[in-house]
Protein backbone atom coordinates (compact mmCIF):
# COMPACT_ATOMS: atom_id res chain seq x y z
CA UNK A 1 0.00 0.00 0.00
CA UNK A 2 1.89 3.30 -0.80
CA UNK A 3 -1.67 5.61 -0.12
CA UNK A 4 -1.28 6.96 3.41
CA UNK A 5 -4.75 9.30 3.51
CA UNK A 6 -5.83 11.89 6.48
CA UNK A 7 -7.95 9.22 8.01
CA UNK A 8 -4.79 7.22 9.38
CA UNK A 9 -3.85 10.39 11.44
CA UNK A 10 -7.38 10.78 12.66
CA UNK A 11 -7.15 6.89 13.59
CA UNK A 12 -4.38 7.58 15.07
CA UNK A 13 -5.32 10.67 16.98
CA UNK A 14 -8.79 9.39 18.05
CA UNK A 15 -7.00 6.42 19.69
CA UNK A 16 -4.66 8.06 21.58
CA UNK A 17 -6.95 10.70 23.26
CA UNK A 18 -9.39 7.26 24.38
CA UNK A 19 -5.79 5.59 25.56
CA UNK A 20 -5.50 8.91 27.38
CA UNK A 21 -8.85 8.93 28.87
CA UNK A 22 -9.12 5.60 30.21
CA UNK A 23 -5.22 5.22 31.35
CA UNK A 24 -5.65 7.82 33.52
CA UNK A 25 -8.16 6.29 35.59
CA UNK A 26 -5.92 3.40 35.79
CA UNK A 27 -4.76 2.98 39.52
CA UNK A 28 -1.45 3.31 40.86
CA UNK A 29 -2.33 -0.20 41.96
CA UNK A 30 -2.45 -1.79 38.57
CA UNK A 31 0.40 0.45 36.86
CA UNK A 32 2.27 -2.73 37.03
CA UNK A 33 -0.19 -4.96 34.78
CA UNK A 34 -1.22 -1.95 32.69
CA UNK A 35 2.08 -1.93 31.10
CA UNK A 36 2.66 -5.78 30.81
CA UNK A 37 -1.51 -5.62 29.26
CA UNK A 38 -0.62 -2.64 26.80
CA UNK A 39 2.43 -4.70 25.75
CA UNK A 40 0.84 -7.76 25.62
CA UNK A 41 -1.50 -5.37 23.47
CA UNK A 42 0.76 -3.82 21.20
CA UNK A 43 2.00 -7.89 20.12
CA UNK A 44 -0.67 -6.79 17.61
CA UNK A 45 2.13 -5.78 15.36
CA UNK A 46 2.24 -9.51 14.87
CA UNK A 47 -0.52 -9.07 11.69
CA UNK A 48 2.49 -7.24 9.93
CA UNK A 49 4.60 -9.43 10.58
CA UNK A 50 2.23 -12.37 9.04
CA UNK A 51 1.79 -10.56 6.20
CA UNK A 52 5.89 -9.84 5.45
CA UNK A 53 6.65 -13.65 6.60
CA UNK A 54 3.68 -15.22 4.30
CA UNK A 55 3.15 -13.06 1.28
CA UNK A 56 6.67 -14.38 -0.26
CA UNK A 57 7.52 -10.94 -1.94
CA UNK A 58 11.45 -11.96 -1.52
CA UNK A 59 13.46 -13.65 0.89
CA UNK A 60 14.82 -10.42 2.90
CA UNK A 61 11.17 -10.41 3.70
CA UNK A 62 10.24 -13.38 4.40
CA UNK A 63 12.78 -13.76 6.61
CA UNK A 64 12.46 -10.69 8.69
CA UNK A 65 8.91 -11.17 8.18
CA UNK A 66 9.73 -14.51 10.43
CA UNK A 67 12.28 -13.61 12.92
CA UNK A 68 9.27 -10.38 13.24
CA UNK A 69 6.61 -13.12 13.63
CA UNK A 70 8.75 -15.33 16.21
CA UNK A 71 9.54 -11.67 18.41
CA UNK A 72 5.64 -10.39 18.53
CA UNK A 73 4.19 -14.10 19.36
CA UNK A 74 5.74 -14.10 22.17
CA UNK A 75 5.11 -10.86 23.32
CA UNK A 76 1.43 -11.68 22.52
CA UNK A 77 1.56 -15.45 24.36
CA UNK A 78 3.82 -14.28 27.39
CA UNK A 79 2.46 -10.85 27.48
CA UNK A 80 -1.20 -11.85 27.86
CA UNK A 81 -0.31 -14.73 30.63
CA UNK A 82 1.76 -13.09 32.64
CA UNK A 83 -0.94 -10.29 32.82
CA UNK A 84 -3.52 -12.49 33.52
CA UNK A 85 -1.09 -14.09 36.21
CA UNK A 86 -0.57 -10.87 37.50
CA UNK A 87 -4.26 -10.23 38.19
CA UNK A 88 -4.74 -12.69 39.64
CA UNK A 89 -3.24 -12.37 42.87
CA UNK A 90 -4.90 -9.00 43.26
CA UNK A 91 -7.55 -9.67 45.79
CA UNK A 92 -9.64 -7.66 48.23
CA UNK A 93 -9.39 -10.18 50.83
CA UNK A 94 -6.65 -12.83 51.44
CA UNK A 95 -7.75 -15.89 49.70
CA UNK A 96 -6.70 -19.36 49.57
CA UNK A 97 -3.96 -20.46 46.83
CA UNK A 98 -1.78 -18.98 44.78
CA UNK A 99 0.65 -16.57 46.73
CA UNK A 100 0.68 -18.58 50.17
CA UNK A 101 3.93 -18.09 52.26
CA UNK A 102 6.51 -20.79 52.10
CA UNK A 103 6.02 -23.13 55.06
CA UNK B 1 -14.31 -4.36 -1.25
CA UNK B 2 -14.10 -7.70 -1.67
CA UNK B 3 -16.46 -10.44 0.96
CA UNK B 4 -12.87 -11.42 2.22
CA UNK B 5 -11.30 -8.14 2.90
CA UNK B 6 -14.42 -6.69 4.90
CA UNK B 7 -13.94 -9.90 7.07
CA UNK B 8 -10.75 -9.18 7.64
CA UNK B 9 -11.38 -5.68 8.68
CA UNK B 10 -14.11 -6.74 10.76
CA UNK B 11 -12.02 -8.78 12.64
CA UNK B 12 -9.54 -6.12 13.06
CA UNK B 13 -12.23 -3.80 14.41
CA UNK B 14 -13.41 -6.45 16.72
CA UNK B 15 -9.88 -6.73 17.97
CA UNK B 16 -9.78 -2.83 18.36
CA UNK B 17 -12.58 -2.71 20.73
CA UNK B 18 -11.86 -5.43 22.95
CA UNK B 19 -8.48 -3.81 23.43
CA UNK B 20 -10.30 -0.93 24.26
CA UNK B 21 -12.45 -2.68 26.49
CA UNK B 22 -10.00 -4.95 28.46
CA UNK B 23 -7.68 -1.52 29.53
CA UNK B 24 -10.77 0.08 30.78
CA UNK B 25 -11.62 -2.85 32.73
CA UNK B 26 -8.03 -2.50 34.33
CA UNK B 27 -9.59 0.87 35.92
CA UNK B 28 -10.88 -1.62 38.66
CA UNK B 29 -8.95 -4.73 40.07
CA UNK B 30 -12.00 -7.17 40.40
CA UNK B 31 -12.75 -6.76 36.67
CA UNK B 32 -9.51 -6.62 35.45
CA UNK B 33 -8.69 -10.40 34.61
CA UNK B 34 -12.08 -10.68 32.80
CA UNK B 35 -11.31 -7.71 30.36
CA UNK B 36 -7.79 -8.64 29.50
CA UNK B 37 -9.08 -12.24 28.91
CA UNK B 38 -11.30 -10.53 26.45
CA UNK B 39 -8.34 -8.66 25.21
CA UNK B 40 -6.76 -12.08 24.59
CA UNK B 41 -9.30 -13.02 22.49
CA UNK B 42 -9.00 -9.88 20.41
CA UNK B 43 -6.13 -10.83 19.69
CA UNK B 44 -6.59 -14.17 18.45
CA UNK B 45 -9.37 -13.26 16.51
CA UNK B 46 -7.46 -10.29 15.01
CA UNK B 47 -4.27 -12.88 14.08
CA UNK B 48 -6.96 -15.29 12.79
CA UNK B 49 -8.39 -12.77 10.15
CA UNK B 50 -5.01 -12.11 9.12
CA UNK B 51 -4.27 -15.61 7.95
CA UNK B 52 -7.16 -14.83 5.53
CA UNK B 53 -5.45 -11.75 4.17
CA UNK B 54 -5.18 -12.00 0.47
CA UNK B 55 -1.45 -11.11 0.17
CA UNK B 56 -0.65 -14.30 2.44
CA UNK B 57 0.37 -17.10 0.01
CA UNK B 58 2.66 -19.39 2.08
CA UNK B 59 2.13 -20.33 5.75
CA UNK B 60 5.63 -22.43 6.23
CA UNK B 61 7.36 -19.70 7.61
CA UNK B 62 4.22 -18.22 9.67
CA UNK B 63 3.24 -21.13 11.25
CA UNK B 64 7.17 -21.79 12.41
CA UNK B 65 6.97 -18.61 13.48
CA UNK B 66 4.01 -19.06 15.56
CA UNK B 67 5.00 -21.82 16.93
CA UNK B 68 8.61 -21.32 18.06
CA UNK B 69 7.16 -17.27 19.37
CA UNK B 70 4.94 -19.76 21.56
CA UNK B 71 7.12 -22.37 22.63
CA UNK B 72 9.67 -19.31 24.10
CA UNK B 73 6.56 -16.99 25.05
CA UNK B 74 4.83 -19.13 27.42
CA UNK B 75 7.86 -20.16 29.68
CA UNK B 76 7.71 -15.90 29.52
CA UNK B 77 4.40 -15.99 31.13
CA UNK B 78 4.49 -18.86 33.56
CA UNK B 79 7.57 -19.21 34.95
CA UNK B 80 8.85 -15.71 36.04
CA UNK B 81 8.45 -14.81 39.47
CA UNK B 82 7.40 -11.61 40.46
CA UNK B 83 10.86 -10.52 42.03
CA UNK B 84 12.04 -10.02 38.11
CA UNK B 85 8.94 -8.36 36.72
CA UNK B 86 11.25 -4.97 35.73
CA UNK B 87 13.41 -7.02 33.79
CA UNK B 88 10.54 -8.91 32.46
CA UNK B 89 8.78 -5.97 31.09
CA UNK B 90 12.17 -4.64 29.82
CA UNK B 91 12.61 -7.53 27.63
CA UNK B 92 9.13 -7.67 26.03
CA UNK B 93 9.42 -4.14 24.73
CA UNK B 94 12.76 -5.45 23.05
CA UNK B 95 11.00 -8.20 21.74
CA UNK B 96 7.74 -5.80 20.44
CA UNK B 97 10.26 -2.99 19.35
CA UNK B 98 12.65 -5.64 17.30
CA UNK B 99 8.98 -7.02 15.46
CA UNK B 100 7.97 -3.32 14.48
CA UNK B 101 11.73 -2.57 13.05
CA UNK B 102 12.14 -6.25 11.18
CA UNK B 103 8.73 -5.09 9.53
CA UNK B 104 10.03 -1.92 8.43
CA UNK B 105 12.74 -2.60 7.41
CA UNK B 106 11.09 -5.74 4.78
CA UNK B 107 8.59 -2.96 3.76
CA UNK B 108 11.52 -0.73 3.09
CA UNK B 109 13.39 -3.41 1.28
CA UNK B 110 10.48 -4.77 -0.63
CA UNK B 111 9.12 -1.00 -2.37
CA UNK B 112 12.55 -0.43 -3.48
CA UNK B 113 13.13 -4.18 -4.98
CA UNK B 114 10.10 -4.06 -6.83
CA UNK B 115 10.47 -0.25 -7.68
CA UNK B 116 7.86 1.08 -5.95
CA UNK B 117 7.99 4.84 -5.68
CA UNK B 118 7.68 5.10 -2.29
CA UNK B 119 5.89 8.25 -1.20
CA UNK B 120 6.66 10.71 1.55
CA UNK B 121 4.12 10.17 4.09
CA UNK B 122 5.01 6.66 3.52
CA UNK B 123 8.50 6.97 4.23
CA UNK B 124 7.63 9.09 7.29
CA UNK B 125 5.98 6.79 8.79
CA UNK B 126 8.90 3.95 8.03
CA UNK B 127 11.57 5.96 9.69
CA UNK B 128 9.29 6.48 12.63
CA UNK B 129 8.59 3.09 12.45
CA UNK B 130 12.54 2.10 12.34
CA UNK B 131 14.09 5.07 14.60
CA UNK B 132 11.61 4.35 17.25
CA UNK B 133 12.04 0.45 16.90
CA UNK B 134 15.72 0.23 16.63
CA UNK B 135 16.28 2.74 19.21
CA UNK B 136 13.70 0.33 21.60
CA UNK B 137 15.28 -2.55 21.14
CA UNK B 138 19.05 -1.39 22.44
CA UNK B 139 17.76 0.96 25.00
CA UNK B 140 15.10 -1.69 26.69
CA UNK B 141 17.72 -4.22 26.03
CA UNK B 142 20.79 -2.47 28.09
CA UNK B 143 17.64 -1.65 30.46
CA UNK B 144 17.08 -5.74 30.72
CA UNK B 145 20.86 -6.03 31.42
CA UNK B 146 21.02 -3.23 33.95
CA UNK B 147 18.29 -4.54 35.92
CA UNK B 148 19.59 -8.39 35.55
CA UNK B 149 22.30 -7.26 36.55
CA UNK B 150 24.60 -8.59 33.44
CA UNK B 151 26.30 -5.23 33.79
CA UNK B 152 26.52 -2.49 36.89
CA UNK B 153 23.26 -0.62 37.33
CA UNK B 154 24.73 2.21 38.52
CA UNK B 155 25.36 4.98 35.81
CA UNK B 156 28.02 5.17 33.50
CA UNK B 157 29.34 8.72 32.34
CA UNK B 158 32.03 10.31 30.81
CA UNK B 159 32.83 13.83 29.72
CA UNK B 160 31.25 14.77 26.44
CA UNK B 161 28.64 12.34 26.79
CA UNK B 162 25.40 14.33 26.58
CA UNK B 163 27.08 16.15 23.56
CA UNK B 164 27.60 13.22 21.95
CA UNK B 165 24.26 11.72 22.41
CA UNK B 166 22.42 14.37 21.17
CA UNK B 167 24.55 14.70 18.17
CA UNK B 168 24.41 11.54 17.09
CA UNK B 169 20.32 11.64 17.78
CA UNK B 170 20.09 15.16 15.47
CA UNK B 171 22.50 13.09 12.93
CA UNK B 172 19.78 10.21 12.95
CA UNK B 173 16.72 12.94 12.35
CA UNK B 174 19.29 14.71 9.57
CA UNK B 175 19.14 11.34 7.50
CA UNK B 176 15.84 10.90 8.16
CA UNK B 177 15.06 14.18 7.09
CA UNK B 178 16.75 13.74 3.78
CA UNK B 179 15.52 10.50 3.16
CA UNK B 180 12.04 12.00 2.98
CA UNK B 181 13.13 13.79 0.01
CA UNK B 182 15.03 11.23 -1.48
CA UNK B 183 13.62 7.89 -0.21
CA UNK B 184 15.54 5.44 -2.43
CA UNK B 185 18.61 6.45 -0.29
CA UNK B 186 19.24 2.88 0.30
CA UNK B 187 22.29 2.85 2.06
CA UNK B 188 21.31 5.98 4.20
CA UNK B 189 17.94 3.56 5.59
CA UNK B 190 20.07 1.22 6.77
CA UNK B 191 22.64 3.47 8.10
CA UNK B 192 19.57 5.57 9.81
CA UNK B 193 18.75 2.16 11.71
CA UNK B 194 22.60 1.11 12.83
CA UNK B 195 22.49 5.11 14.35
CA UNK B 196 18.96 4.82 16.10
CA UNK B 197 20.32 1.57 17.52
CA UNK B 198 23.67 2.82 18.77
CA UNK B 199 21.56 5.96 20.27
CA UNK B 200 19.44 3.39 22.79
CA UNK B 201 22.37 2.11 24.15
CA UNK B 202 24.13 5.14 24.81
CA UNK B 203 20.52 6.72 26.10
CA UNK B 204 20.47 4.33 28.97
CA UNK B 205 24.28 3.46 29.61
CA UNK B 206 24.25 6.67 32.12
CA UNK B 207 20.64 5.93 33.85
CA UNK B 208 20.95 4.68 37.03
CA UNK B 209 18.77 1.48 38.70
CA UNK B 210 16.85 4.03 40.66
CA UNK B 211 15.60 5.62 37.64
CA UNK B 212 14.34 2.50 35.95
CA UNK B 213 10.61 3.15 36.44
CA UNK B 214 10.63 6.54 33.96
CA UNK B 215 13.23 4.24 31.51
CA UNK B 216 10.74 1.53 31.50
CA UNK B 217 7.92 3.72 30.66
CA UNK B 218 9.24 5.57 28.47
CA UNK B 219 10.18 2.62 26.44
CA UNK B 220 7.06 1.16 26.42
CA UNK B 221 5.44 4.11 25.47
CA UNK B 222 8.32 4.31 22.22
CA UNK B 223 7.20 0.49 21.53
CA UNK B 224 3.88 1.55 21.28
CA UNK B 225 4.43 4.56 19.02
CA UNK B 226 6.95 2.04 16.56
CA UNK B 227 3.56 -0.29 16.29
CA UNK B 228 1.65 2.59 15.45
CA UNK B 229 3.95 4.25 12.88
CA UNK B 230 3.82 0.26 11.38
CA UNK B 231 0.44 0.81 11.28
CA UNK B 232 0.82 3.82 9.02
CA UNK B 233 3.56 2.42 6.69
CA UNK B 234 1.21 -0.79 6.01
CA UNK B 235 -2.15 0.71 6.36
CA UNK B 236 -3.21 -1.32 8.78
CA UNK B 237 -5.78 0.82 11.11
CA UNK B 238 -6.10 -1.31 14.44
CA UNK B 239 -1.77 -1.69 14.67
CA UNK B 240 -2.44 2.21 14.42
CA UNK B 241 -4.82 1.80 17.48
CA UNK B 242 -3.14 -0.37 19.73
CA UNK B 243 0.25 1.42 19.33
CA UNK B 244 -1.82 4.67 20.09
CA UNK B 245 -3.17 2.90 23.32
CA UNK B 246 0.53 1.53 24.15
CA UNK B 247 2.20 4.56 23.28
CA UNK B 248 -0.32 6.72 25.50
CA UNK B 249 -0.23 4.40 28.17
CA UNK B 250 3.86 4.23 28.10
CA UNK B 251 4.28 8.27 28.16
CA UNK B 252 1.76 8.91 31.36
CA UNK B 253 3.42 6.41 33.07
CA UNK B 254 6.65 8.12 32.42
CA UNK B 255 4.58 11.75 33.53
CA UNK B 256 3.68 9.63 36.89
CA UNK B 257 6.88 8.28 37.53
CA UNK B 258 8.76 12.37 36.68
CA UNK B 259 6.64 13.68 38.93
CA UNK B 260 7.23 11.43 42.05
CA UNK B 261 10.48 12.54 41.44
CA UNK B 262 10.11 15.66 41.35
CA UNK B 263 12.46 15.82 38.08
CA UNK B 264 11.78 16.24 34.38
CA UNK B 265 12.41 13.80 31.49
CA UNK B 266 14.70 15.69 30.23
CA UNK B 267 16.36 15.59 33.56
CA UNK B 268 16.36 11.56 33.89
CA UNK B 269 17.79 11.04 30.63
CA UNK B 270 20.98 13.42 30.40
CA UNK B 271 20.69 13.84 34.28
CA UNK B 272 22.95 10.90 34.89
CA UNK B 273 21.73 11.18 38.63
CA UNK B 274 24.21 9.15 40.35
CA UNK B 275 26.72 11.42 39.62
CA UNK B 276 25.57 14.48 40.70
CA UNK B 277 24.18 12.67 43.76
CA UNK B 278 27.72 12.03 44.97
CA UNK B 279 28.87 15.74 44.39
CA UNK B 280 26.19 17.26 46.42
CA UNK B 281 26.23 18.10 49.58
CA UNK B 282 24.98 15.99 52.08
CA UNK B 283 23.35 17.62 55.12
CA UNK B 284 25.64 16.96 57.63
CA UNK B 285 25.19 14.22 59.53
CA UNK B 286 28.61 13.72 61.60
CA UNK B 287 28.32 13.64 65.04
CA UNK B 288 24.61 11.93 65.08
CA UNK B 289 24.28 8.14 66.05
CA UNK B 290 22.10 5.61 65.07
CA UNK B 291 20.41 3.27 67.67
CA UNK B 292 20.50 -0.11 67.04
CA UNK B 293 17.64 -1.98 68.43
CA UNK B 294 17.65 -5.45 69.20
CA UNK B 295 14.79 -8.49 67.66
CA UNK B 296 12.91 -8.57 70.96
CA UNK B 297 12.67 -5.12 71.42
CA UNK B 298 11.62 -4.31 67.38
CA UNK B 299 9.10 -7.69 68.22
CA UNK B 300 7.48 -5.88 71.01
CA UNK B 301 7.19 -3.05 69.95
CA UNK B 302 5.67 -4.54 66.91
CA UNK B 303 3.29 -6.86 68.97
CA UNK B 304 1.84 -4.18 71.05
CA UNK B 305 1.38 -1.67 68.15
CA UNK B 306 -2.36 -0.28 66.85
CA UNK B 307 -1.17 0.22 64.01
CA UNK B 308 2.30 -0.36 61.14
CA UNK B 309 2.55 0.66 58.40
CA UNK B 310 4.55 -1.29 56.64
CA UNK B 311 7.17 1.33 54.36
CA UNK B 312 8.68 -1.19 51.79
CA UNK B 313 11.28 -0.57 48.71
CA UNK B 314 13.38 -2.26 45.95
CA UNK B 315 14.98 -3.71 49.18
CA UNK B 316 12.25 -5.86 49.27
CA UNK B 317 12.26 -7.18 46.23
CA UNK B 318 15.94 -7.96 46.76
CA UNK B 319 16.04 -10.35 49.89
CA UNK B 320 12.78 -11.43 48.46
CA UNK B 321 10.97 -11.06 51.48
CA UNK B 322 7.51 -10.12 50.91
CA UNK B 323 5.95 -13.45 51.71
CA UNK B 324 7.77 -13.31 55.42
CA UNK B 325 6.37 -9.43 55.89
CA UNK B 326 2.60 -10.68 55.38
CA UNK B 327 3.19 -13.23 57.88
CA UNK B 328 4.29 -10.53 60.41
CA UNK B 329 1.58 -8.37 59.24
CA UNK B 330 -0.71 -11.34 59.91
CA UNK B 331 0.65 -12.20 63.71
CA UNK B 332 0.22 -8.90 64.42
CA UNK B 333 -3.53 -8.87 62.68
CA UNK B 334 -4.11 -11.71 64.99
CA UNK B 335 -2.81 -9.56 68.24
CA UNK B 336 -5.24 -6.93 67.28
CA UNK B 337 -2.89 -4.34 65.68
CA UNK B 338 -3.93 -2.65 62.24
CA UNK B 339 -1.42 -3.58 59.38
CA UNK B 340 -1.32 -0.88 56.27
CA UNK B 341 1.49 -0.44 53.47
CA UNK B 342 2.24 2.82 52.12
CA UNK B 343 2.83 2.59 48.49
CA UNK B 344 5.33 5.35 47.37
CA UNK B 345 5.02 5.43 43.09
CA UNK B 346 9.08 5.16 42.49
CA UNK B 347 9.65 2.59 45.30
CA UNK B 348 11.10 -0.55 43.20
CA UNK B 349 11.97 -0.63 39.61
CA UNK B 350 9.13 -0.32 37.65
CA UNK B 351 5.75 1.50 37.95
CA UNK B 352 3.52 -0.65 40.75
CA UNK B 353 6.55 -2.95 41.57
CA UNK B 354 5.41 -3.09 45.01
CA UNK B 355 2.04 -3.51 44.58
CA UNK B 356 2.42 -6.99 42.38
CA UNK B 357 5.27 -7.91 45.37
CA UNK B 358 2.74 -7.79 47.90
CA UNK B 359 -0.36 -9.08 45.72
CA UNK B 360 1.78 -12.29 45.04
CA UNK B 361 2.18 -12.32 48.67
CA UNK B 362 -1.34 -12.39 49.04
CA UNK B 363 -2.01 -9.25 50.73
CA UNK B 364 -5.45 -7.79 50.01
CA UNK B 365 -5.14 -4.79 47.66
CA UNK B 366 -6.72 -2.65 50.13
CA UNK B 367 -4.09 -2.48 52.32
CA UNK B 368 -2.11 -1.15 49.68
CA UNK B 369 -2.71 2.65 50.08
CA UNK B 370 -0.84 4.91 47.84
CA UNK B 371 1.19 8.34 48.88
CA UNK B 372 -1.34 10.56 48.93
CA UNK B 373 -3.45 9.02 51.71
CA UNK B 374 -1.28 7.38 53.77
CA UNK B 375 1.01 10.14 54.87
CA UNK B 376 -1.61 11.73 56.85
CA UNK B 377 -1.97 8.77 58.88
CA UNK B 378 1.91 8.39 59.68
CA UNK B 379 1.07 10.68 63.49
CA UNK B 380 -1.58 7.82 64.05
CA UNK B 381 1.21 5.26 63.22
CA UNK B 382 2.65 3.34 66.35
CA UNK B 383 5.46 1.86 64.32
CA UNK B 384 6.89 2.57 60.60
CA UNK B 385 8.48 -0.77 59.37
CA UNK B 386 11.01 0.33 56.58
CA UNK B 387 11.69 -2.47 54.56
CA UNK B 388 14.55 -1.82 51.96
CA UNK B 389 13.39 1.83 50.89
CA UNK B 390 15.86 4.57 51.07
CA UNK B 391 15.26 7.92 49.26
CA UNK B 392 11.70 7.44 49.05
CA UNK B 393 11.77 8.59 52.99
CA UNK B 394 14.43 10.70 53.45
CA UNK B 395 12.73 14.17 54.99
CA UNK B 396 16.33 15.98 52.84
CA UNK B 397 13.26 15.70 50.26
CA UNK B 398 11.41 18.29 52.11
CA UNK B 399 14.19 19.97 54.09
CA UNK B 400 17.60 20.43 52.46
CA UNK B 401 17.67 22.48 49.39
CA UNK B 402 21.03 20.99 48.18
CA UNK B 403 19.85 17.77 48.16
CA UNK B 404 19.30 15.80 44.72
CA UNK B 405 16.28 14.67 45.72
CA UNK B 406 14.88 18.13 47.35
CA UNK B 407 11.42 18.55 46.26
CA UNK B 408 10.42 15.14 45.52
CA UNK B 409 7.47 14.15 47.02
CA UNK B 410 8.23 11.28 50.15
CA UNK B 411 6.33 9.04 52.39
CA UNK B 412 6.24 10.98 55.99
CA UNK B 413 7.91 8.23 57.25
CA UNK B 414 8.91 10.46 60.17
CA UNK B 415 5.53 11.48 61.78
CA UNK B 416 5.24 7.87 63.16
CA UNK B 417 5.56 8.20 66.81
CA UNK B 418 8.46 5.18 66.34
CA UNK B 419 10.23 3.89 63.57
CA UNK B 420 12.09 0.73 62.81
CA UNK B 421 14.25 0.55 59.44
CA UNK B 422 15.80 -3.07 58.51
CA UNK B 423 18.84 -2.06 56.81
CA UNK B 424 21.59 -4.29 55.92
CA UNK B 425 24.75 -1.62 57.10
CA UNK B 426 24.78 1.92 57.03
CA UNK B 427 26.04 2.21 53.42
CA UNK B 428 24.26 4.98 51.92
CA UNK B 429 21.23 3.88 49.30
CA UNK B 430 22.00 3.93 45.93
CA UNK B 431 21.87 7.26 45.12
CA UNK B 432 24.41 7.41 47.40
CA UNK B 433 23.02 9.97 49.34
CA UNK B 434 22.82 10.27 53.24
CA UNK B 435 19.52 9.62 55.03
CA UNK B 436 18.34 11.91 58.10
CA UNK B 437 15.63 9.63 59.03
CA UNK B 438 18.29 7.11 60.16
CA UNK B 439 19.53 9.63 62.81
CA UNK B 440 16.23 10.37 63.79
CA UNK B 441 15.86 9.96 67.63
CA UNK B 442 12.10 7.61 67.05
CA UNK B 443 14.15 5.86 64.68
CA UNK B 444 15.76 2.04 65.23
CA UNK B 445 18.15 0.48 62.84
CA UNK B 446 17.47 -3.27 63.06
CA UNK B 447 20.68 -5.01 61.12
CA UNK B 448 20.78 -7.61 59.06
CA UNK B 449 19.39 -9.04 55.62
CA UNK B 450 15.52 -8.21 55.44
CA UNK B 451 13.96 -11.85 54.87
CA UNK B 452 16.61 -12.64 57.60
CA UNK B 453 15.88 -10.05 60.08
CA UNK B 454 11.45 -10.25 59.43
CA UNK B 455 11.93 -14.19 60.11
CA UNK B 456 13.31 -13.35 63.04
CA UNK B 457 10.81 -11.25 64.18
CA UNK B 458 7.94 -13.37 63.32
CA UNK B 459 9.18 -16.04 65.70
CA UNK B 460 9.69 -13.21 68.38
CA UNK B 461 6.52 -12.19 68.09
CA UNK B 462 4.57 -16.32 67.86
CA UNK B 463 6.56 -16.36 71.08
CA UNK B 464 4.91 -13.28 72.92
Amino acid sequence: MTYLGLIEVYVFILAAFVGFMVITRVPPLLHTPLMSATNAISAISLVGSLVAAGADRNQVSTILGFVAVISATINAVGGFIITDRMLKMFRRKPGPGAGEPPP
Amino acid sequence: MTPRELLVQATYLTASILFILGLRSLTRADSARRGMQQAALGMVIAVCGTLLHHEIVSYRWILAGLVIGSIIGYPLGTKVPMTAMPQRIAISHVFGALAATLVGIAEYYTHLRDGVVISTPIMAALGFEVIFGALTVSGSFMAFSKLQELISGRPHTYRGQNVTNIGLFVATLAIFGYLLVNPGAARLFYVMVGMAFLFGFLLVLPIGGADMPVVISLMNSYAGLASSATGFAIGNNVLIIAGALDGASGFILSMVMSKAMNRSFGNVLFGAFGSTAAAGSAQGVEGLSVKAISVEDAAMQLAYARLVIVVPGYGLAVAQAQHVVRELADLIEKRGGEVKYAIHPVAGRMPGHMNVLLAEANVPYDRLVEMDEINSQFPQADVALVVGANDVVNPAARSDASSPIYGMPILNVDQAKGIIVLKRSMNPGFAGIENQLFYNEKTSMLFGDAKQSLTKLVAEVKGL
